[in-house]
């Protein structure tokens, strides 16, 4: 330590603020922090107001109006009763009366009028008779708050015309298959499509990602053949600049356009491997013309554009378990494998369970992949296994929001916040298991 | 790829539990330590002490191979336990730390309880018997890091929810469980208050009627106390390579050096 002596302070040409400036200065910089402060809040507002602009946004086409006009009128027929107030044998009377001879022949050939019951009537009576139709839609906005405008148009154009409050989103919309009718059509079909392609996805991404991450962690720098032998040198160098590069690229990987994927799962799953993806190698005939645009060319699909992004977070998390920890486990004579099972997994599995969730639900929100790899427009038929035709949520949505008819874009509503409810639950689970694992791991 | 096994049964006639012999340590080019060569007596405590970078924590861990597990890392020269060099090519680093176990600076106990603290090595270790059996060894194994007074009403409690020297002494009695033979502590003191610290030393003590104790520690005063040999390293200026200047019974290296820099060293002039 050298004891030479300091240059004397007043000696320095520059100066620091003294008495009342001092007081000036801070005030000036706290007066910027302020100011920066205030701006971020303006970002987090900003953002928080989109938020709200799409919530309404798609609970404005969700919900609201719809005029629906009777061909014939219930009080007409019924004199000023409701249908579920007459007995059975009023509601065959009625029947009898309103229906042509061969229509009420087919009728009975099926069942005869006197043996159904008043439900079963009533059904007729709306489906042949009253035949109510749905003759303009209204938005949630339009139906709150121009009424008066909507109903003297509905006056002028529908005179018979009633004007209801519709909820397009309701279980049967949730239960129904797809059809040509916005009025009956719902989303079963997509959203079991959505569901197996999830649980395969999962299947398939989960255990290779994580195997990937655990290799590029902890075990990339380890020669496994004998470094003795030029055999083995030669192949551990080939393993080593093979991860290598996998675990540079990775990133890229994860930032590749997900219809480069859709392209290569077409080229290679739907295409190549048709034999296989179609289910006919394995002797499942669906007796459709699937080909090769399957729920498993899907998943396979799906899981490569996950797949970089499970490795990354399980790779995050493997690392962020303390080293102090495998070193403790190897100091007893574990071997690393135990160490990796037993110290490593178990302290890094909620951070690769929450990646891996959130990477999944994600990839459920795409479409552009599955339009490629072949998701099915309009199907009515349920998936019943991995070799199916399918649709999903994304892909339905997409197909009713380019239809001109008011209701589709209404229906497409109720689908995105279907699947909206999906991704949150699946985030919730992704949230609740974290906490769950965290806390069972004492600490 | 024939794997050589430790002889348990063999008994030379050395006094040491283990010797180093002409060892040089090397962090990819970087040579850290040079020509180290010195012995550990069975049931003693030997300290190694010096500056920092002086190269002797890498020096303890190159003792039960932990080295390996830096990349990098390279030793040369021999480590010779129960007549076998633990760097022979077909020595597994696996069967070398059951043998010689070691406690860190930082206490690492596991997320787990205490219990399955100390199950945890007898149980990778492929450790068979009842539960009554494991019930019993972890007793023994708390008892032998006189801890298990403290702990025995809170076996299911987490190894981190109790306090820093308890903590370093769970990893001890971990370390005890799978029956080691040298137990290797590096500066297991340094986090700790001095009452923790006592206790720690004192357990060092009753620990050394049946195993050979290798410490490092920065504490010239705790050398001085509780060691009975000491091994004092120096950084060569030259080549930064870090080498043993002194190495004897504590008594003498701190009362009667023979080395002008180890007596400048305890005396606290440099370092």
């Amino acid at each position: 330590m050298s004891a030479e002596p300091l240059t004397p302070l007043s000696a320095s040409t520059g100066r620091l603020p003294q008495g009342e400036e001092v007081k000036q200065n801070v005030a000036s910089r706290q007066q910027r922090g302020k100011l920066w402060q205030a701006s971020l809040l303006f970002s987090v507002f900003v953002g928080l107001l989109v938020l709200l602009l799409l919530a309404w946004n798609i609970v404005n086409d969700a919900f609201g109006g719809i005029a629906v006009q009777e061909a014939v009128e219930v009080e007409a027929l019924t004199g000023g009763r409701e249908l579920e107030e007459l007995a059975q044998p009023e509601l065959v009377a009625i029947l009898e009366e309103n229906l042509r001879s061969r229509v009420l022949r087919n009728l009975n050939r099926e069942q005869p009028l006197a043996e159904r019951d008043a439900e079963n009537l009533i059904e007729v009576i709306l489906f042949e008779i009253i035949k109510p139709e749905v003759v303009a839609t209204f938005s949630l906005y339009d139906y709150l708050f121009n009424r008066a405008e909507i109903e003297a148009q509905l006056a002028q154009d529908f005179p018979r015309a009633e004007l209801e409050f519709k909820s397009w989103l309701r279980w049967d919309f949730i239960v129904n298959p797809m059809s040509s009718n916005p009025i009956f059509a719902g989303v079963r079909t997509a959203l079991l499509g959505t569901l197996w392609l999830l649980v395969l996805t999962i299947l398939i991404s989960f255990p290779l990602g994580l195997g990937a991450a655990i290799y590029l962690e902890e075990y990339q720098s380890d020669k496994i053949f004998d470094e003795r032998k030029p055999v083995g040198r030669f192949f551990n160098r080939v393993i080593e600049r093979s991860t290598s590069i996998i675990s540079t690229n990775i990133y890229n990987l994860s930032g590749v356009p997900s219809i480069i994927y859709g392209m290569l799962g077409l080229a290679i799953f739907v295409r190549a491997l048709e034999a296989f993806t179609s289910g006919s190698f394995f002797g499942a005939n669906e007796g459709t013309t699937a080909n090769g645009r399957t729920i498993i060319s899907a998943a396979l699909t799906m899981s490569l554009l996950v797949l970089p992004v499970v490795i990354i977070s399980s790779q995050e998390a493997i690392k962020a378990v303390p080293s102090t920890l495998r070193q403790a486990s190897l100091g007893l004579g574990a071997t690393k494998w135990q160490t990796i099972w037993k110290i490593v997994l178990p302290n890094a599995l909620p951070g690769i369970l929450t990646g891996t969730i959130l990477a999944i639900s994600r990839a459920i929100g795409e479409t552009a992949p599955l339009i490629v790899v072949g998701a099915s427009t309009f199907i009515v038929t349920d998936p019943t296994s991995i070799f199916s035709k399918f649709t999903v949520l994304p892909i339905q949505i997409y197909n009713w929001t380019s239809r001109p008819q008011d209701e589709f874009r209404a229906i497409a509503a109720a689908a995105i916040i279907t699947l909206l409810i999906l991704l949150l639950s699946l985030n919730a689970t992704a949230i609740l298991l974290r906490n769950y694992l965290r806390s069972r791991r004492v600490s | 790829m024939a794997m050589k096994a430790i002889d348990p049964q063999y008994t030379a006639d050395t006094k040491y539990a283990l010797e180093v012999r002409n060892v040089d340590i090397y962090y990819s080019a970087f040579r850290a330590v040079k020509n180290c060569s010195f012995g550990m007596e069975r049931n003693k405590i030997t300290a190694l002490i010096g500056p920092s970078g002086c190269g002797k924590s890498t020096v303890l861990r190159s003792l039960n191979r932990m080295n390996d597990l830096i990349a990098g890392a390279r030793t040369e020269g021999e480590v010779l336990y129960r007549g076998q060099n633990l760097y022979d090519p077909d020595i597994d680093a696996v069967q070398v730390r059951r043998s010689i176990g070691m406690v860190f600076q930082k206490a690492n106990p596991f997320p787990k309880s205490i219990y399955d603290n100390i199950a945890y090595g007898p149980r990778v270790n492929g450790w068979k018997g009842s539960k009554a059996e494991m019930d019993e060894l972890v007793e023994r194994a708390l008892r032998g890091a006189v801890l298990w007074d403290e702990v025995k009403d809170d076996l299911k409690k987490s190894g981190l929810a109790i306090s820093g020297g308890q903590q370093q002494r769970l990893c001890i009695a971990r370390a005890l469980a799978v029956e080691p033979e040298v137990i290797l502590m590096d500066e297991p003191c340094s986090a700790l208050d001095p009452i923790s610290t006592l206790k720690i030393e004192e357990l060092m003590f009753e620990l050394r009627q049946r195993y050979s104790i290798v410490i490092v520690t920065h504490n010239m005063q705790q050398a001085a106390r509780a060691s009975d040999n000491t091994v004092f390293f120096l950084m060569d200026k030259e080549d930064r390579a870090g080498q043993i200047v002194e190495y004897g019974p504590t008594e003498q290296i701190f009362q009667s050096p023979k080395d002008e820099r180890t007596e400048q060293y305890i005396s606290g002039r440099f370092g």
